[in-house]
């Protein structure tokens, strides 16, 4: 096992990519690692690429918004470019290389509207241009395989940079029209900050489809099925659940099974949240770090999540 | 003539269902379909009848559901047809609340709990004291709205509060700090609130006016972000009487586009007033 930043996940002839439908084809794998928005928490970043590579991930993969919400955005950025991840625009890279006035997030709610307005001034005040421009140049999508599953990774929905998959709001339906239409198995994606995956099984035989199971990372290191959805959840904030660690995905092919396992990072956050200070970025911001209870951006979530969490 | 702007069908996320008919236990004086005790133009929908269609949805790859009326708690059939929209995907009722008693509350919970996809509760008030909302919601609405606030609380719901402009406090962000206030008073410590632009339709012409001549979409040449955000573009609304293009124009024949909803999942001309509201405003009638 070669360590991972020493070979770039993608070799030449592994990759290839399709302009027009801005994907890029990043090859075969068994087992992988997928991080959802790193929101400038470099030192999660840090930590994660180390747990990745201490599970044998065989690549990492970076689904999009790797700025907003933390301190010293470049500081990420530097990270990923210098270490060859495999990386596609979250709203927030399509938003910083298009000189966007928002970040694009896809918020309805004026509160929730404030502060993703504070964070996408900072990040796009503190990026530098160079990175901007790199941004501009990464795909939407990448198409993989794991195993001989066909998938999808975006980082909202396969139709929308901003589209926010919840558990609690994305029917079985939706999803298995979803897979169908963009011709994929398994689709990897983030934006919601938060982590859980479902596996469907095919039809009955009566018209109607049964689900295999849904998990949350709550309890639970992997689940079966082989057609279904991954939300890898974000490395840049916890999951509104009260513990401080943030998390990544791995997913691996195993015969007929996909095993999903929701990887919690622990790192100094302590020392984010004092640099956040430090940067003026908001106190609401620092003590959602501090505590892993979400503070704001909370009008965005459906029932259930909203009543996960203590704000 | 000058034409109509048309709007693509994306794919239909959403499936509307007036479940209640038109029929309503108040009569509201910006009601844009004039709902009301004695208003039959639409009829309520059945059990079977609202499973059908969420089978054809099912099958048309359906994000969400929602239910609306009229008063859908008025429909005796309202809770297990939540349960069975529950089945499938997401759901939201908007009600007045009049009729969520403590027992009811209890009913909603027990089927949000017993599923994966969340339930919402979407509960019109149009101000933070009687005289404000009463004047539009009818005498002693206000009282009962509070009652029902209370009901869901104590049951573990936290509704989403939806307010018209008809509503002062509901304009600026200094009114909407104040109501959100108001309402972490009544009970609701984490508040969540949806303000919604007026519709000259229905009641509502006769308590401010109905659109004007110039208010169309006639002309108008739409970019494709723009038509994507109208609900036209990825929703329909089921009544008893057949599919319409969206929830607001039921009372337009126009805007009948089928009896199944495969038959709807076509392009519309915006032809309609309202669609100026939509497209202007940027209105979306989900949450």
């Amino acid at each position: 096992m070669l360590p991972l930043d020493s070979v770039p996940p993608l070799g030449p002839g592994r990759v290839r990519a399709d302009a027009a439908a801005g994907e890029l084809f990043a090859g075969a794998y068994r087992r992988a690692a997928f991080f959802g928005g790193i929101y400038s928490n470099y030192l999660a970043l840090r930590s994660a690429l180390d747990l990745a590579r201490s599970l044998k991930a065989e690549a990492v993969f970076a689904l999009g918004d790797f700025g907003a919400f933390g301190p010293h955005p470049d500081r990420t950025v530097e990270i990923l470019r210098s270490r060859g991840i495999v990386s596609i625009q979250g709203n927030y890279e399509e938003a910083l290389s298009t000189a966007a006035g928002d970040c694009r997030c896809g918020y309805v709610d004026p509160r929730d509207n404030h502060y993703a307005r504070l964070s996408f001034d900072y990040t796009a005040a503190n990026t530098a241009a160079g990175h901007k421009a790199w941004m501009g140049t990464l795909p939407r999508h990448l198409r993989m395989t794991l195993g001989d599953r066909r998938v999808l990774c975006c980082h909202g929905s396969p139709r929308r940079v901003n589209e926010f998959l919840w558990a609690s709001s994305t029917s079985d339906a939706f999803l298995r029209k979803l897979l169908d239409d963009s011709q994929a198995d398994l689709l990897i994606c983030t934006h919601t900050g938060l982590p859980w995956s479902r596996f469907l099984e095919p039809e009955d035989g009566r018209g109607r489809r049964s689900y295999r199971g849904q998990r949350s990372y709550r309890g639970q290191r992997s689940c079966r099925g082989r057609r279904g959805i991954v939300n890898v959840g974000a490395l840049g904030r916890p999951a509104n659940d009260g513990r401080t660690e943030v998390r990544f995905a791995i997913v691996e092919a195993a015969g007929a099974e996909t095993k999903v396992e929701f990887v919690p990072v622990a790192y100094d956050h302590a020392r984010l949240a004092a640099e956040m200070g430090n940067e003026g970025l908001p106190p609401e911001f620092r003590e959602t770090i501090l505590t892993g209870w979400w503070t704001t951006c909370l009008e965005i979530l459906p029932a259930k999540e909203r009543a996960a969490g203590r704000f | 003539m000058t034409a109509f702007p048309s709007v693509p069908m994306r794919g239909l996320d959403t499936v509307w269902f007036q479940v209640s008919g038109s029929v309503c236990n108040l009569a509201c004086t910006h009601c844009f379909i004039s709902c009301s005790p004695s208003n039959r133009t639409h009829a309520m929908m059945d059990a079977a009848s609202v499973e059908a269609y969420l089978e054809e949805s099912e099958r048309l790859g359906v994000r969400e559901f929602y239910f609306t009326g009229g008063e859908p708690f008025l429909n005796p059939e309202l809770v297990p047809i939540l349960a069975a929209a529950l089945r499938r995907g997401p759901a939201t009722v908007l009600t007045n609340g009049t009729l969520i008693t403590a027992r009811r509350a209890g009913e909603l919970r027990a089927i949000a709990d017993g599923s994966r996809y969340s339930l919402e509760i979407r509960l019109s008030l149009d101000g933070c004291d009687a005289a404000s909302n009463d004047r539009i919601r009818g005498p002693g609405t206000f009282e009962r709205i509070l009652e029902a606030i209370g009901n869901l609380a104590a049951a573990g719901l936290n509704p989403i509060i939806t307010v018209t402009e008809a509503c002062e406090e509901a304009l600026g962000a200094a009114g909407r700090a104040g109501l959100l206030e108001r309402l972490r008073g009544l009970g609701l410590a984490r508040p969540r609130l949806k303000v919604m632009p007026l519709l000259l339709l229905g009641a509502e012409t006769e308590r401010t006016r109905g659109y004007r001549e110039e208010e169309t979409l006639a002309g108008t040449v739409l970019a494709e972000s723009d038509a994507d955000a109208l609900q036209c573009a990825s929703g329909r609304m089921v009544t008893a009487g057949g599919v319409y293009v969206c929830p607001i124009l039921i009372d337009s024949p126009l805007a009948r586009m089928g009896r199944t909803l495969a038959e709807t999942l076509r392009p519309f001309p915006l032809s309609h007033r309202a669609c100026h509201t939509c497209h202007t405003r940027g209105l979306n009638c989900r949450t």
